[in-house]
């Protein structure tokens, strides 16, 4: 991501690049025609790599926005007596746009494959609408033809632009307006959510954030950028095509953005131009007729096979190859493991609740059945203002599950939990976190292909801008008070030097520390930490809890672990849980020389001591 | 239109179309449950299995070795696919997978357009099979009713293998658990091959028997890819009984729209997917998390 010194010069570069480009490409080949097809290739593109490079969704049904677009703009401009072309192209746009809306709250019901065959099947029937049942206003098989060059006219002053150059200046314009749109998109909080959702959809519904909206907003992105492409190559051929609508022309798609790179938004672009200049080439120069999709075919599944970034991120490979990074001075590992709990940065930050003494969080007659198994029995528990809890039990005594339903990831089969005066049962995950009620996950739950800047960014926007807010065109640096929280935030789990270096790049004990700052940057009012030492060295346990004790000031949290002498010495009271069941309470010293406790570790039917 | 005669006959043409949908979404279904991945190039194995079989066909005379050849060649294809390709995508990302067997459709089909053209090839029904039969009800073409029974036998087939052999119970346990079935020192690899093979070989079998029925051309196979998505949508994925049902759910729905207008059969088609997933987002015989 471009760092805000330089934002403009993607913009300024991609400028100067679409100046010198009709001057430049007729020398390497390229016919008039073809250069403009690149733009609207390009155009078709930018919205399908948000879609796919950014979030993480593939889709194979891009044909019918492009489609719908298209022949909507066609349809205005040769049926009806519409002739403004700029507006039956932004008409078009609005039209794919709502198709996508209603196809998005199908599809998006599912992800991964299913997804990927919901979007084919569902184009495949636009395809089969427009050629049958619509063909009285689409033409049928044979398309709309005799679609004006674009025109612009401003009442004062029209022009048409006719020959190959004037559309080309036409096209280049309207390609260069769609990327200033997508690059905003890409530097807005919405854009750090969806590259959020691609690396970890699950976490970035549990930090607060509503993934649903979002991933429809980018389907509909997406769709208005191939409705108002499919507009503009009406215009292209004067001829509205129908195998505009085919499954091949989603298929184009996909190859384009895989040739060229996804997630660079510039990858369908270069892909194009690669995609369109072998077919000329493969056709015209060498004769190969037909043959060149097969040529085409097998370079593909090569690329696919051994370049998996594309050219683009081949590019960016070489260029990190020719001038390595300055790597952000790592510090050195003395350094980062001196224990720093005095340290503690400022005041620890949390959420209002509505009341601030006697109990935050009660639960009444909590049970989850899985099947035959009773994972959680009947349990009764509630915590105080400012309280810390521990919780232990051997190994499959349910405290997992208990956490999960906490968090409203698990609905409960029965019981009632009541957070903050506020019944939160059966609650989404995410109105939960909204609500100041989080966990730091047992096993890391991060964002791998994002720095830890971003990561934090990521949960502190659940604050900050709330469940749910298109802010599509907002600078992320403006959000008010993210740079603030996410320093502070990093400060208090000692990640400071850390800020700018990718998450795959940290160590065990930074992404575990990393992990729990997830959980703090959504500023909670009650927060649960399930197995924070899990996996820790001697050391770092020490360092860790010197870390929750710093955290711990004015905040409520509930900590599971299995290191009793760790645990002990942070929490208050402790909770027992055995066989879902909860087993008793007390303060440290109490539950240290109660029978039933030692019982339950020591013989019955677990026969396992607790202590990893 | 609405005689009797005509629904009951569309309900046999949606049964025969059910039954082939039914075995070619069962061969997606079990490599997609096996291995993880969904194989994007199944409609152009389909495609194969109708030209390898002309190609026999048209040396030999003879249907039952077009038929054998059909559904080798393409589980040759198949295994050579897996073994080269496919089974160093198992560990990249889904969308990896998708990316590189669709790639693999379009070399394909590109393949078969470059040696055979673009103009569709018809392999007639063997000499015995062609006319009519009277069923007393009715009179219906020989052939769909033979084609009828070939595709029940090799789903039994299928249904023997997944469910009666050592092989099918590894299989069946790979689609619950691979991690599983590897540790307990199965040899994991090799029924990942031979269930890619198996799936493949499920399409070219399709795919040769439809020939005197529908003739084949190079692109045949995409119209069959969606409408098997449709069908592994509607039944869920993974599951054997789902893409049966899905398969013979499918095929009725589109030719008993055919009996009104033959243009809104996907339509329908869609409509019935639209409602699986709404009312069972996991298809009617699915479960989740397998995905």
């Amino acid at each position: 991501m471009p760092t805000r010194q330089r934002a403009y010069i993607v913009e300024i570069l991609t400028l100067l690049a679409l100046i010198a480009a009709p001057f430049v490409l007729p020398h390497l080949g390229f016919t008039p025609t073809t250069i403009n097809r690149i733009l609207i290739w390009g155009l078709v593109g930018i919205g399908f790599d948000l879609l796919f490079g950014f979030t993480g969704l593939l889709s194979f049904g891009q044909a019918a926005f492009f489609g719908t677009g298209g022949m909507f703009a066609a349809y205005l401009l040769t049926q009806t007596s519409f002739t403004n072309t700029v507006g039956a192209t932004l008409i078009g746009t609005v039209v794919a746009g709502i198709a996508g809306y209603l196809i998005g709250l199908l599809a998006l019901r599912r992800t991964g494959i299913y997804f990927a065959m919901i979007t084919v099947a569902i184009a495949e029937v636009f395809f089969f609408l427009e050629f049958n049942p619509l063909s009285a206003y689409t033409g049928g098989e044979n398309g709309l033809p005799g679609v004006p060059p674009p025109n612009l006219d401003l009442g004062f002053w029209s022009m048409t632009f006719e020959s190959n150059f004037e559309m080309y200046a036409f096209f280049a314009f309207w390609y260069f307006v769609g990327l200033v749109i997508a690059l905003r998109i890409v530097r807005s909080p919405v854009g750090l959510l969806l590259r959020a959702i691609r690396d970890n959809p699950l976490r970035a519904q549990a930090l607060g954030h509503n993934i649903h909206g979002y991933k429809l907003a980018v389907f509909v992105v997406a769709a208005m950028y191939a409705g108002f492409a499919g507009s503009l190559l009406g215009m292209l051929q004067g001829f509205m095509p129908p195998d505009a609508f085919m499954f091949h022309t989603s298929g184009e798609i996909v190859m384009q953005t895989a040739i060229g790179g996804a997630g660079w938004l510039f990858g369908p672009l270069l892909g194009a131009t690669v995609w369109l200049f072998l077919a000329d080439f493969f056709q015209t120069t060498l004769n190969l007729g037909a043959t060149w999709k097969l040529v085409l075919g097998i370079v593909f599944v090569l690329l696919v096979v051994f370049l998996r970034k594309g050219l683009v991120g081949a590019i960016v490979d070489l260029w990190h190859l020719v001038f390595p990074k300055k790597s952000a001075a790592a510090p050195s590992a003395g350094a980062a493991a001196a224990p720093r709990a005095a340290t503690a940065v400022g005041e620890s930050h949390h959420k209002a609740t509505k009341s601030t003494s006697g109990a935050i969080l009660q639960v009444t007659g909590l049970t989850k059945r899985y099947g035959g198994l009773l994972a959680n029995s009947d349990i009764d528990f509630s915590v105080d203002h400012g309280e810390i809890r521990g919780i232990i039990g051997p190994n499959g005594a349910g405290k997992s599950t208990f956490f999960k339903m906490l968090t409203c990831e698990v609905k409960p089969t029965s019981g009632k939990i009541i957070f903050d005066g506020r019944d939160i049962t059966g609650m989404d995950v995410s109105d939960a976190c909204q609500l100041g009620l989080t966990k730091s996950y047992q096993i890391n739950q991060l964002f791998d292909r994002l720095t830890v800047r971003q990561n934090l960014a990521i949960a502190a926007l659940g604050e900050l801008r709330g469940k749910f807010k298109l802010d599509m065109l907002k600078s992320l640096p403006k959000v008010r008070g993210l740079d603030a929280q996410v320093e502070h935030t990093a400060a208090l789990v000692h990640l400071v030097e850390r800020l700018d270096t990718p998450v795959a790049e940290l160590a065990y004990g930074e992404k575990r520390r990393l992990e729990i700052g997830l959980a703090l940057a959504t500023s909670p009012s009650l927060l649960l930490l399930d197995e924070p030492l899990a996996g820790m060295s001697p050391q770092e346990r020490v360092e860790t809890v010197a870390l929750l004790k710093s955290i711990a000031a004015g905040r409520t949290m509930i900590v599971i672990d299995h290191d009793m002498d760790a645990l002990f010495e942070l929490v208050g009271k402790v909770t027992v849980l055995q066989e879902g069941r909860l087993l008793v309470e007390g303060t440290p010293d109490q539950i240290r020389n109660n029978a039933q406790v030692q019982e339950a570790y020591l013989g019955g039917m677990d026969d396992e001591v607790g202590v990893a | 239109m609405f005689t009797w005669g005509n629904i009951i006959s569309q309900c046999f043409n949606g049964l025969v179309l059910g039954a082939l949908l039914a075995l070619i979404s069962s061969g997606l279904t079990i490599i997609y449950g096996t291995l993880g991945v969904l194989n994007l190039a199944h409609g152009a194995m389909f495609m194969l299995g109708g030209y390898a079989g002309w190609v026999a066909y048209t040396y030999t005379g003879s249907f039952i070795v077009a038929i054998v050849a059909g559904a080798l060649f393409v589980m040759l294809v198949g295994i050579v696919s897996e073994q080269l390709i496919i089974r160093h995508f198992y560990s990249r990302p889904a969308e990896d997978q998708l990316l590189v067997t669709f790639g693999l459709g379009i070399v394909f089909v590109e393949v078969v357009r470059y040696f055979f053209g673009s103009l569709s090839k018809t392999v007639p029904p063997p000499a015995a099979l062609t006319g009519i039969t009277p069923l007393g009800f009715m009179v219906y073409p020989t052939y769909r009713l033979a084609l009828l029974g070939i595709v029940t036998v090799a789903l039994l087939v299928l249904y023997f293998i997944l469910y009666r052999t050592r092989i099918g119970m590894i299989v069946r346990a790979g689609i619950e658990d691979a991690v599983m079935v590897d540790s307990l020192g199965i040899n994991i690899q090799k029924v990942f091959m031979l269930v890619f093979g198996i799936g493949a070989m499920a399409a070219g079998f399709a795919g040769i028997v439809n020939a005197p029925v529908v003739a084949v051309a190079p692109d045949v196979g995409d119209a069959i890819l969606v409408q098997t998505f449709v069908v592994v949508v509607i039944g869920g994925v993974g599951s054997f009984p789902g893409a049966v049902l899905g398969g013979l759910i499918a095929g009725e729905i589109i030719s008993l729209t055919s009996i009104v207008d033959p243009a809104y059969s996907y339509v329908m088609l869609f409509v019935a997917m639209t409602l699986v997933l709404v009312l069972r987002p996991y298809g009617l015989l699915g479960t989740a998390g397998r995905e």
